[in-house]
């Protein structure tokens, strides 16, 4: 659906170029050059404060971040100047680390409405609930989500598990060109931590890029990137194989923080 | 900050969307002279060729309400309303004595088209939903009539009932609001033109739905609908009325009286939606909306429930109410309320309980956006043989934007030491997190909006009827976004 949406792609799918962004007149960001090709996973590890869920809300848009310098190019379009949900559509996911509540919204509700809003824009017919309901089932049963939980109101009163199980259905249903992963990790037990990895993987493919973006190398052991980059003020310091993020879990990020102070 | 100001402005642009309803049908009126005398409650009696008892007790409430005074206490302000400057009385001139909808004059049914009525379809759906439709002051087509015939339901104009079931309006009409209960009430008292009249006998479940539409059409005519329901003992009724109205500069008054009355284990579940116009984003026009809308629990393990949607007029008033006389009544109120732009609302309900072992539970949404005003004002009692009487509310309030306000005004007043009464009470925000939320799954902000109000109103929109649920969910997109279906 969406690759008839979207011209094809180079192999580049993502290129972010200089990016510089603040939040609050605080500069955040200063000077992010990253590249991404179609079917690569880059991991993005770094201390707190270094400015990687910036990043993230730079990507998706968020008005609270702005961007003062630079470029991002996404499949060939110039994303800065496309709203969140214009974003969306054009194939960028992101799985956040902080899912917000929505009461009284239906987790069924809330995809339904996501869906149909790409297949308005795609000139397709829209889906009604009944049988919306039939094509989450499959994906949402081998993420451990129950019907139940479909009908719960978006993350109210869900465990950090569950949470995070939910940003991975979303993901799997609206399956995005890019998906960005925010800290999915954090507040996972070794058991839901396999279950969410098992989803990622399962959307892994030639044409999705994916941006893992971790405190811990304990993901990456079941994400397996491609490249892992180190954030640290605002600016990536290395770039490496996976072996660097054993080499961060090992010496910490302190090297780093010394380099760019 | 600028962000902040930035979502603001979005939602703010999102809120104020032109009115979707605003037209106006050009069909010939049959009116009354301007102006509010005797003359005039006189040609309204004759027009509806109504017997002696019902102009007595009109020209009564025309002199009862000469000496009253428009009340003051509610949390609106409009400039003083000209009285004598209204129409009391128009009807179509193409005089409806219609047996079935192709009777009615096609004009009609195109307005009620653009509305979104579904009247044809409605007939097409044989059973579904029984529409006694009314355009201005008389009722123009009622289907579905003798299906429930059968059943001994009654359900016709007003005017009709007091022709043909005088002995139930005479006994009933009045007996739950007094012509002299407040202002608006006495006004309609005088001068009320047309509104349903339902009868459930006794132990019949009424199979469908009861439905009205009303629709403000003439100019400068004040609308002053008269709704009468009889639940006999062990019946059941689920009535809907719902409204909108076309835009006009000048501000319209609307002043209706409901009356409910439920004998023993009987139960009446009545829901409304209204959007009329409320006023473009200057606060010109809109409809003032003066309701007076009151049910009593007779019976012993009686049950009135009221459920509303408002999202139009310039000025809502309105406190639909239970008396909980019987004992073991229960009433409830379930209510969304919403004002944008520089409507006001001062709405709420009283829950009066005198019975032993009474039951209420109220639950109110107000959602503000723009400069708007949502008063929630609501009283419970228990009087001094209501033992055991119970009563739980809930009062949620909305923001959108930093311009608006919401208020809550309780009142409670307990006489009988047994009696137990809970009030619960939140304000909150459409937080930035929940529509990045939204709109980082490529829904637009205008959807987001709509899905999370929805969302906020869930526990009431639930107590709607079926029919009416999406009606009302496009309806409170519609009121705040403009175009969300």
């Amino acid at each position: 659906m969406l690759v008839d949406l979207i011209e094809e792609c180079n192999m580049t799918l993502l290129e972010i170029e200089n990016i510089h962004a603040e939040v609050d007149g605080r500069p955040i960001l200063r000077g992010i050059n990253l590249s991404i090709e179609a079917g690569r996973i880059h991991a993005i590890m770094g201390p707190n404060g270094s400015g990687k869920s910036t990043l993230t809300y730079v990507l998706t848009g968020r008005e609270s971040c702005k961007v003062t310098q630079g470029s991002i190019s996404f499949c060939g379009r110039d994303l800065l100047s496309m709203e969140p949900d214009e974003r969306a559509i054009a194939g960028l996911f992101l799985a956040m680390q902080y899912p917000v509540e929505l009461p009284g919204v239906s987790g069924l509700t809330f995809l339904r409405e996501a869906v149909n809003a790409r297949r308005k824009v795609a000139g397709e017919e829209l889906v009604d609930s009944m049988e919306f309901l039939k094509m989450v089932r499959s994906k949402a049963n081998s993420l451990g989500v129950s019907d139940e939980m479909l009908k719960r109101s978006v993350n109210v009163g869900f465990s950090g598990g569950e949470k995070k199980r939910n940003e991975i259905l979303q993901m799997a249903m609206l399956e995005p060109r890019f998906c960005i992963l925010d800290e999915t990790d954090s507040g996972l037990d070794i058991d839901a931590l396999k279950v969410v990895s098992d989803g990622v993987n399962s959307l892994r493919s030639s044409d999705r890029s994916m941006l893992v973006i971790t405190h811990y190398q304990r993901l990456l052991d079941y994400i397996e990137p491609d490249l892992v980059h180190v954030l640290a003020h605002g600016r990536i310091q290395k770039t490496g194989g996976k072996e660097l993020a054993l080499q961060l879990e090992q010496r910490g990020y302190i090297n780093f923080i010394e380099t760019a102070a | 900050m600028s962000a902040t100001a930035d979502t603001l402005r979005h939602v703010e642009e999102f809120t104020s969307r032109a009115y979707k309803h605003g037209f106006v049908t050009e069909i010939c009126m049959d009116m009354a002279p301007k102006g509010l005398d005797e003359s005039t409650v006189r040609f309204i009696s004759n027009k509806k060729e109504e017997p002696d008892w019902l102009l007595e007790k009109r020209l009564q409430a025309l002199n009862y309400w000469r000496l009253m005074k428009e009340p003051n206490w509610a949390k609106i302000t409009h400039p003083p309303i000209d009285y004598n400057g209204l129409y009391y009385y128009a009807a179509p001139l193409d005089k409806p004595k219609l047996n079935s909808l192709k009777e009615v004059s096609p004009e009609l049914l195109v307005t009620y088209e653009k509305l979104g009525i579904p009247l044809k379809e409605q007939e097409l759906l044989a059973g579904v939903v029984a529409v006694d439709a009314v355009f201005d002051s008389v009722s123009v087509a009622t289907t579905y009539k003798k299906e429930l015939e059968k059943c001994g339901i009654v359900f016709c104009s007003i005017s009709e009932a007091v022709r043909n079931h005088s002995e139930l309006t005479r006994r009933y009409l009045g007996s739950v609001v007094p012509s002299m209960d407040n202002f608006f009430a006495c006004l309609n008292s005088a001068v009320f033109t047309d509104g349903s009249f339902v009868y459930i006998p006794k132990g019949v479940r009424c199979p469908i739905e009861l439905s009205t539409y009303f629709r403000i059409n003439a100019q400068n005519t004040g609308q002053f609908e008269r709704t009468l329901i009889i639940a006999d003992e062990g019946s059941y009724v689920s009535y809907l009325e719902g409204c909108t109205a076309p835009q006009r500069d000048e501000n319209q008054l609307h002043a209706a009286v409901v009356e409910l009355i439920a004998l023993d284990n009987a139960e009446i579940k009545y829901s409304t939606v209204q959007n009329w116009y409320p006023g473009d984003e200057n606060g010109n026009g809109g409809i003032y909306n003066f309701v007076t809308k009151r049910g009593i629990c007779r019976g012993k393990y009686a049950k009135i429930s009221w459920t509303q949607v408002e999202t139009g007029s310039a000025i809502t008033w309105k406190y639909p109410s239970c008396i909980l006389q019987g004992d073991g009544s229960v009433g409830e109120f379930y209510s969304v309320a919403i004002t944008n732009n520089l409507q006001q609302a001062d709405t709420g309900t009283k829950m009066i309980h005198l019975g032993k072992d009474t039951k209420s539970t109220i639950v109110s949404k107000g959602i503000s956006a723009g400069n708007s005003n949502n008063t929630y004002r609501g009283l419970v009692r228990a009087g001094r043989r209501a033992d055991r009487a119970r009563n739980f509310t809930q009062c949620d309030s909305l923001l959108i934007g930093d311009k608006c306000g919401a208020h809550t005004v309780p009142y409670i007043e307990s006489k009988n030491p047994s009696s137990r009464i809970e009030h619960e009470a939140t304000a909150s925000k459409i937080s930035e997190d929940q529509l990045f939320y939204c709109t980082s799954r490529g829904l637009s902000a205008e959807n987001a909006v709509g899905l999370i109000v929805n969302g906020f109103c869930k526990e009431v929109m639930k107590e709607l009827p079926m029919e009416f649920a999406i009606e009302a969910q496009k309806l409170v997109a519609i009121s705040l976004e403009g175009s969300v279906g």
